[in-house]
């Protein structure tokens, strides 16, 4: 590089520039804290809901699922599954009940969690919170 | 080897090359289950497999840059390490740690896991790559601090350069965000924004300082470039991504209930990021060129060659692919991530540890390189492995390209799993290259075995 760019002028970059731009992040990050609120569907937390990611976390559904676009890619988006599946929470429910122990012969199969009725409740209220939340309009379409 | 106590080294980069092939071996059964969907079904699902595979990755990259960290920072310091000991004994608990997790997950139910490690009393399970129970992620941190204090005290105690600062950076930097991983709140949206803190900002944040350091050091001793030289091109580069990476987080922040704001910061920002990885390459070959000296390692040399133009590659080319928002719209969350994901992962910070130890290794074990036919082997095993990642990339990216059009823009588009069926044979030559991948790693290893013996004779 350049002899007339010295090594301190490189250094001094590096700090300005990540403490600069750490406090620039840290100021938008401090913004958003204020706007996410009326994008979050907070409102809709109720304990159930709160249950149900719990369940969601301690069965690692992120582990086959995407969720909002972040997760694994072997299996179906579920932000948006309570409008896939005609705005029922009763179908979201029906589904994970019916999941075959064994699986389906030569198929991607989801595992039968053996939920309570209560659980499944927690999940599909969960999964209906979720798809409330305002994404800016993602996923393009209902598929996912 | 100047100071005894780099020995420590060899116990990290074994176990990291042991867990490397446990992630392998890993991934070609998920690599499976994508196309078999019942293999080995219901006894490890895919979630279970596939977090193996993704938590075994960071372990062992974690073993690498320790490692690398225990051999460089006495060199650089000029002094042994503080403790040896307590290096030696933090090796122990952070591999029977490990090992106790990835048994868990294999040999019980995840909600058991999280029941038999009480994750009520602080739920942090369940979130992609932080899926470690509790008193797991508890553990790594008294690790992690173990460490940061035996090589912060060997710095402190010693000379103190460039590279030994910059790794230390990143090595704190790398403790710090961790512990964004124990912040879990219900609100999904702020779980989402928060969980970025630690992913986002160590791999395009604090983990490339490690990666910059680490190269610099490879480079330095196999080149005899001027220090000064070299030093100033790492503050660059390091300069480079912080600038453009702490902003370009917004690029996670564009539809997960964020403002939408960050669609411009984000895009703006990250579109930016592939230039230190660029620098990166420029750096290696420029270095490489303006040698002083021609080290008879010549198989290190090639693997700090081949990060710099993998990393650049996979997360520079790869990552603007789908950076910008209106890009991002369709491609979130397809196999285009999970395509850029492998290229990025392997050619930044799979191949940069595989640089030090290649570099490391054979002095540690008392040569300043290895036999001319155990350099050829790693040759074999460097070309294998990377000539798979570019296929398995390429395959990953068909599928995505193709998943993308038949699910989220055809006129008739066709649900996630029918979609899927669809683009199976990209799957199946994927596996494929996986294999290829698995047999260069095996050639890797067997490179070690070469007796020193073979070369008198040859
Ligand atoms: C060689 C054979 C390999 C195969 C067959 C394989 C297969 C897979 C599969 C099927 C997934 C899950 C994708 C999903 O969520 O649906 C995955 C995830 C992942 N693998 Fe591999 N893998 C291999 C090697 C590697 C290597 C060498 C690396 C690192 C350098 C790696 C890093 C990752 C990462 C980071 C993820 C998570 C990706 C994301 O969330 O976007 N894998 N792998
Ligand atoms: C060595 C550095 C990098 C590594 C190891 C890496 C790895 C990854 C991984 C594993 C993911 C998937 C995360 C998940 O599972 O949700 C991801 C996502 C992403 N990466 Fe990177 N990355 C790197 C650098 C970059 C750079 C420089 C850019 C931009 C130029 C970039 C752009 C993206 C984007 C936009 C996503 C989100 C994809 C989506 O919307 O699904 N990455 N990266
Ligand atoms: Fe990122």
């Amino acid at each position: 590089m350049d002899e007339m760019f010295t090594k301190s002028m490189a250094r001094n970059i590096f700090y300005g520039g990540t403490v600069f731009f750490f406090l620039l992040f840290l100021a938008l990050t401090f913004d958003t804290m204020g706007v996410v609120p009326s994008r979050d569907n907070h409102e809709n937390l109720t304990p159930t809901v709160i249950a149900g990611k719990t369940l969601w976390e301690e069965n690692n559904c992120i582990g086959c699922h995407t969720l909002l676009g972040e997760g694994a890619y072997f299996a179906p988006e579920l932000g948006n599954v309570y409008v896939r599946f005609g705005n029922s929470t009763e179908a979201i429910k029906g589904f994970i009940k019916s999941r075959p122990k064994d699986g389906i012969p030569g198929r991607r199969s989801m595992p039968q969690f053996n939920f309570t009725d209560e659980e499944l409740e927690q999940l599909a209220q969960f999964l209906k919170y979720t798809s409330e939340i305002n994404t800016s309009n993602w996923p393009p379409n209902i598929m996912g | 080897m100047e100071y005894q106590s780099q020995a420590v080294a060899k116990y990290y980069f074994t176990a990291a090359i042991g867990l490397f092939v446990g992630q392998i071996l890993f991934g070609l059964i998920i690599g499976l289950q994508y196309v078999v969907g019942d293999f080995l079904f219901p006894e490890i699902p895919f979630n279970v497999a596939r977090m193996v595979h993704t938590n075994l990755l960071i372990v062992w990259l974690l073993f690498g840059f320790m490692g690398a960290a225990y051999y460089l920072i006495p060199e650089e310091a000029e002094r042994e390490l503080y403790s040896p000991a307590l290096a030696i004994l933090m090796f122990w608990i952070f591999l029977v740690a490990g090992a106790l997790t990835i048994l868990g997950y294999l040999l019980v139910p995840y909600s058991t896991l999280a029941d038999l490690t009480m994750n009520e009393l602080w739920p942090t399970m369940g979130r992609e790559f932080l899926e470690q129970p509790t008193i797991t992620k508890l553990g790594i941190v008294v690790v992690a601090l173990a460490f940061v204090f035996n090589v912060g005290m060997t710095v402190l105690q010693g000379r103190k350069t460039v590279i030994n600062l910059v790794l230390m950076i990143g090595l704190v930097g790398l403790a710090v965000f961790f512990l964004f991983a124990f912040h879990n709140p219900s609100d999904l949206v702020q779980d989402k924004f928060w969980w970025w803190w630690t992913v986002h900002l160590w791999v395009e944040g604090v983990w490339e300082l490690i990666l910059g350091s680490i190269l610099a050091f490879v480079l330095i001793k196999t080149t005899g470039v001027d220090r000064e030289v070299i030093e100033k091109w790492l503050y660059i580069i390091i300069a480079m991504t912080l600038i453009t990476g702490i902003i370009g987080t917004g690029h996670h922040y564009y539809w997960i209930g964020t403002p939408e704001y960050w669609q411009w910061w984000g895009s703006i920002f990250s579109a930016m990021e592939p230039i230190p990885f660029f620098m990166m390459t420029v750096f290696a070959f420029t270095m490489v060129n303006k040698r002083k000296r021609d080290h008879p390692n010549k198989v290190a040399v090639l693997w700090a060659l081949g990060t710099g133009v993998m990393a650049f590659l996979g997360a520079g080319v790869w990552g603007f692919l789908h950076t910008l928002a209106p890009v991002n719209y369709f491609t979130h969350g397809t196999q285009i991530t999970a395509a850029h994901g492998h290229m990025a992962f392997y050619g930044a910070y799979v191949m940069v540890v595989l640089a030090i130890i290649s570099y490391a290794m054979p002095i540690i074990r008392g040569r300043a390189a290895n036999s001319n036919k155990a350099q050829v082997m790693e040759m074999w095993s460097f070309w294998l492995m990377t000539v798979s990642i570019v296929f398995i990339t390429l395959f990953l990216t068909a599928a995505g390209i193709l998943q993308t059009w038949l699910q989220r823009i055809s006129d008739t588009p066709m649900t996630f799993m029918a979609a899927q069926d669809q683009i199976a044979i990209f799957y199946w030559m994927r596996e494929f290259a996986g294999v290829v991948f698995l047999i260069g790693l095996i050639v890797y290893i067997m490179s070690f075995f070469v007796s020193e013996e073979d070369e008198m004779n040859a």
